[in-house]
């Protein structure tokens, strides 16, 4: 009789080693990164929403960068994403060499109120809001001439 | 950024046929939807049943695309995956737009 498969090569499939993804801002520089740290993330299994979650928020993120601290009239500059696996989820840290956050210091992250005329509906500002919501331990700091935006992703690994 | 479009009695399909509304297409998109929509039916239907993924810059072009029909048309959306409808609930955009599960929804209960 066979012996049943054991199930630690699984368990050891979960856990991640510390990993960075490098990238060099520009119009696709979003999803490239975006794809290889999903690549990288693939041994947790996330489920779809998690996944998801994962992707948006780091696209933000991105976003920001790419738009306002490489903005397109300057120079293009490099992105570093770094990610470590920590008990209460994913540890990730972005960093950059572009303008410092207006301020020194993260945007609140508010949405606009909604209602009324339809012609004042905000277009935008959801951004940092997302960021702020589906994060967590959200910190800014300007290192050494960088940006470095840290935060908590809670994933479950079940 | 490519829509297909179709015109029935009383309003227009539009769907997208990219996986994703991001940052990289946001502006096609608007410009795309603004030739789609310059002129015909006042009910636009947005079937978002191929999209997995969007960002902030892409929500903000459909609230863009609904805001350039004016006051007399009207963008309902249909088809919205898990993870674009969680980002309409977390901005509360869906409140702003009609939103419908499916396409055949939306069609039956706009009455085409």
């Amino acid at each position: 009789m066979m012996s049943a498969p054991r199930d630690t090569p699984e368990q050891n499939d979960r856990v991640l080693s510390p990993f960075e993804v490098h990238v060099t801002s520009g119009q696709l520089a979003v999803r490239e990164a975006l794809e290889k740290f999903l690549d990288r993330l693939r041994p947790l299994k996330l489920d779809i929403e998690e996944a998801g979650t994962i992707e948006l928020v780091l696209a933000e993120v991105l976003n920001n960068i790419v738009e306002h601290a490489y903005p397109e009239t300057g120079p293009d500059g490099p992105i570093a994403i770094r990610c470590t696996q920590k008990s209460n989820g994913l540890l990730v840290q972005i960093k950059d060499q572009g303008s410092a956050m207006p301020d020194g210091k993260l945007p609140l992250g508010e949405l606009s109120p909604i209602g009324g005329d339809i012609a004042d509906t905000p277009e935008g500002g959801f951004g940092w809001f997302l960021i702020q919501h589906l994060a967590h331990d959200v910190s800014y700091a300007r290192v050494n001439d960088e940006n470095l935006l840290k935060m908590r992703l809670a994933v479950t690994l079940s | 950024m490519k829509l297909d479009t179709k015109t029935e009695d009383l309003l227009r399909i539009v769907s997208v046929q990219d996986a994703r509304i991001d940052a990289a297409v946001a502006v096609e998109f608007k410009d795309a939807m603004r030739a789609e929509t310059d002129n015909g039916p006042d009910l636009i239907v947005l079937d978002l049943s191929n999209v997995e993924f969007i960002d902030s810059s892409g929500l903000g072009a459909i609230v863009a695309a609904m805001k350039s029909l004016g006051r007399d048309r009207k963008l309902a959306l249909a088809g919205l995956t898990p993870t674009v409808e969680r980002v309409f609930k977390l901005t509360r955009m869906d409140s702003v737009f009609s939103v419908f599960p499916t396409l055949e929804g939306a069609l039956s209960e706009l009455g085409s």
